[in-house]
């Protein structure tokens, strides 16, 4: 391989890898916390890039958005202030703002949601985090006393219920994805000085850039909280031992939503990006990634977050790089990624930076 | 401060605490014991909101029976739960800060954390350790140190003194009293009856579910049933 083809190979395995171990951290963060693997994550995935592309080119009427948009409101106030007291005047507020655009847009002057770009990644990535704590409250809040088992099936239900319903409402049909003319205009390198060949050039588009870059952000961000702040320090203590963390004063359930909501966030950050880079949307998209990035914190150690991003990173570049040194492989490529689950499980169940599972006394 | 009324507490189809009713007032410190399986631990978590239970407990003239562990904490009851439960992950800090989850009062809090450190200057040097790397001692001490970093007026305190070596009972007995001497009252769970009764104004002797003898420490310390029972 020439140089310039590995340096190639090495921008997209690192935006690959980046995106893996964006989703992976979400299904670390819940299965740390509640032993479960949230088989729905994949979809959550698929839900932030489809409201993100629903809002700037499929158009979304605005109607729509404004009602996402209280119900989100609501959503969050209830799972984290509770309505056992009386909800301040910003509440009521926001839910009559979002009723009134609600209403003024669905029967006044019906328009289409188009937001500039930013301003529709927030929207999508805000709605999403607020279906990821629903998820949570319909079909797994109700079995945390049951056996694993069936929040597990519940959690494959949840799964096929998304996918269907976003069949039903966008459509199965794939639909491109505009990409932003900036983002993909590649900058040209020439190797000519190194390898001495002319025709040695690397091309890189911003996004190659954007996306590991912004993964790294939105990692370093989630670190932050986890390590230096309360609701942080209350997630490490339930995922060893929920009841004296309850001794404290946390309150399990909300630290709970907390984990849904941020994971459900970087699954949608992920989704966007990920639609950006390889510019189709459907809506069984977040099938195979989201197996994937579960691989790739089993591979990492499952409830391990640095697990999970080094797991991710790792499958990322061995899928590039084993299609680039055997490219009659191509074909097989998503069988690697199964073939090394099979590997990780027989040789080391626990992953790389797992602990072991001890029973708790 | 708090009155337990016939508490009874069912663990699937066993009664594990039958009409236990206790009276705990104001600075003082009470005592549980009994051998194994008395019903003592099962009393205190039901009164820490861990465990569901028949009866009434009072606290400042409300029934708290039946609500749960996070609003309990934040009445000023904490509890220090049997077998110390330090999350082994979490540094001595961290533990600490946890144990002041309640909390919002920053500079209290940092007060606090080294009023803990001055109890037990072993912890201070461990701050940055993992819990789980800590003896045993420590870890007792750590246990006693977070439940008292919620600021509670009532501590709860199961078994402090089991498994460590008698120089560490000492001590820890010495912090107790200290801890009543600012004023917080204390439950006190002890198989160290001897060491308990000496220090507790009042003392309840639990057996199989049943309170079978109360009275103030010192009474207690002398009655012959008592010491042929658990004084040895």
């Amino acid at each position: 391989m020439t140089l310039d083809m590995f340096i190639q190979h090495l921008f997209n395995a690192l935006a690959l890898g980046a995106l893996y171990g964006l989703i992976a951290i979400g299904y670390t963060m819940v299965y740390g916390i509640l032993r479960l693997i949230n088989f729905a994550h994949g979809d959550i995935f698929m839900l932030g890039a489809y409201l993100v592309f629903f809002s700037t080119i499929a158009f979304m009427p605005a109607w729509v958005a404004a009602l996402l948009l209280g119900l989100t409101l609501i959503i969050f106030y209830s799972t984290f202030v509770g309505f056992g007291k009386k909800p301040p005047v910003w509440f009521w507020a926001g839910v009559a703002l979002a009723a009134g655009m609600g209403c003024y847009y669905g029967f006044i002057a019906p328009t289409s949601f188009a937001p500039p770009w930013l301003l529709a990644v927030a929207f999508a990535i805000v709605v999403t985090s607020a279906i990821g704590i629903s998820v949570d409250r319909v079909a797994y809040k109700p079995l945390r006393e049951a056996p694993r088992i069936s929040a597990l099936i519940s959690a494959i239900g949840v799964s096929f219920f998304i996918e269907s319903a976003a069949v039903v409402v966008f459509s199965g049909l794939p639909r491109p994805v505009r990409q932003p003319e900036a983002m993909v205009k590649p900058f040209i390198f020439s190797l000519e000085s190194i390898t001495g060949n002319a025709d040695s050039l690397v091309r890189v588009t911003p996004l190659a850039i954007i996306v590991p870059v912004i993964s790294i952000i939105l990692i370093a961000g989630l670190l932050w909280i986890i390590y230096r702040t309360k609701p942080g320090l209350a997630m490490r203590a339930i995922s060893k031992d929920i009841e004296t963390t309850r001794l404290m004063g946390v309150s399990v359930n909300k630290v709970i939503a907390m984990t849904f909501g941020l994971g459900s966030a970087l699954a949608a950050a992920a989704g966007i990006m990920w639609s950006l880079r390889y510019p189709q949307i459907f809506p069984y998209m977040g099938m195979m990634p989201g197996l994937k990035a579960f691989i790739a914190a089993v591979f990492g150690g499952i409830g391990s977050i640095p697990g999970a991003m080094i797991g991710g990173a790792m499958l990322g570049f061995m899928e590039i790089f084993i299609v680039a040194f055997f490219p009659e492989l191509s074909g097989y490529r998503d069988a690697f990624a199964f073939i090394l689950l099979i590997v990780i499980l027989l040789w080391k169940p626990t992953g790389l930076m797992g602990e072991k599972l001890r029973e708790k006394i | 401060m708090l009155k337990v009324d016939d508490l009874h507490v069912y663990y699937g189809g066993i009664h594990a605490v039958k009409g236990v009713s206790l009276n705990i007032p104001q600075g003082h410190i009470v005592t549980l014991i009994g051998a194994n399986g008395a019903g003592k631990s099962s009393t205190v978590r039901t009164i820490a909101g861990l465990e569901k239970g028949r009866g009434a407990i009072i606290h400042k003239g409300e029934n708290i029976l039946g609500k749960p562990a996070e609003d309990i904490v934040r009445r000023g009851i904490a509890l220090s739960p049997e077998g110390r439960r330090i999350l082994p992950h979490l540094s001595v800090e961290e533990n600490l800060r946890l144990g002041a989850y309640i909390r919002n009062d920053k500079d209290g809090i940092a007060k606090d954390i080294e009023w803990v450190y001055s109890l037990f200057p072993r912890l201070k040097e461990r701050a940055w350790q993992a819990g789980g790397t800590l003896s045993g001692g420590e870890q007792q001490m750590l246990a006693v140190g977070r439940a008292l970093m919620s600021n509670p007026e009532l501590v709860m305190l199961d078994e402090p003194s089991l498994g460590l070596a008698p120089l560490l009972v000492k001590e820890i007995f010495n912090i107790i009293g200290k801890v009543r001497d600012m004023g917080k009252t204390i439950l006190l769970i002890e198989q160290n009856a001897f060491a308990a009764l000496s220090i507790a104004n009042y003392a309840y002797i639990l057996e199989t579910g049943s309170v079978v003898l109360e009275g103030p420490g010192q009474e207690l310390l002398r009655n012959p049933m008592v010491k042929e029972a658990y004084l040895g």
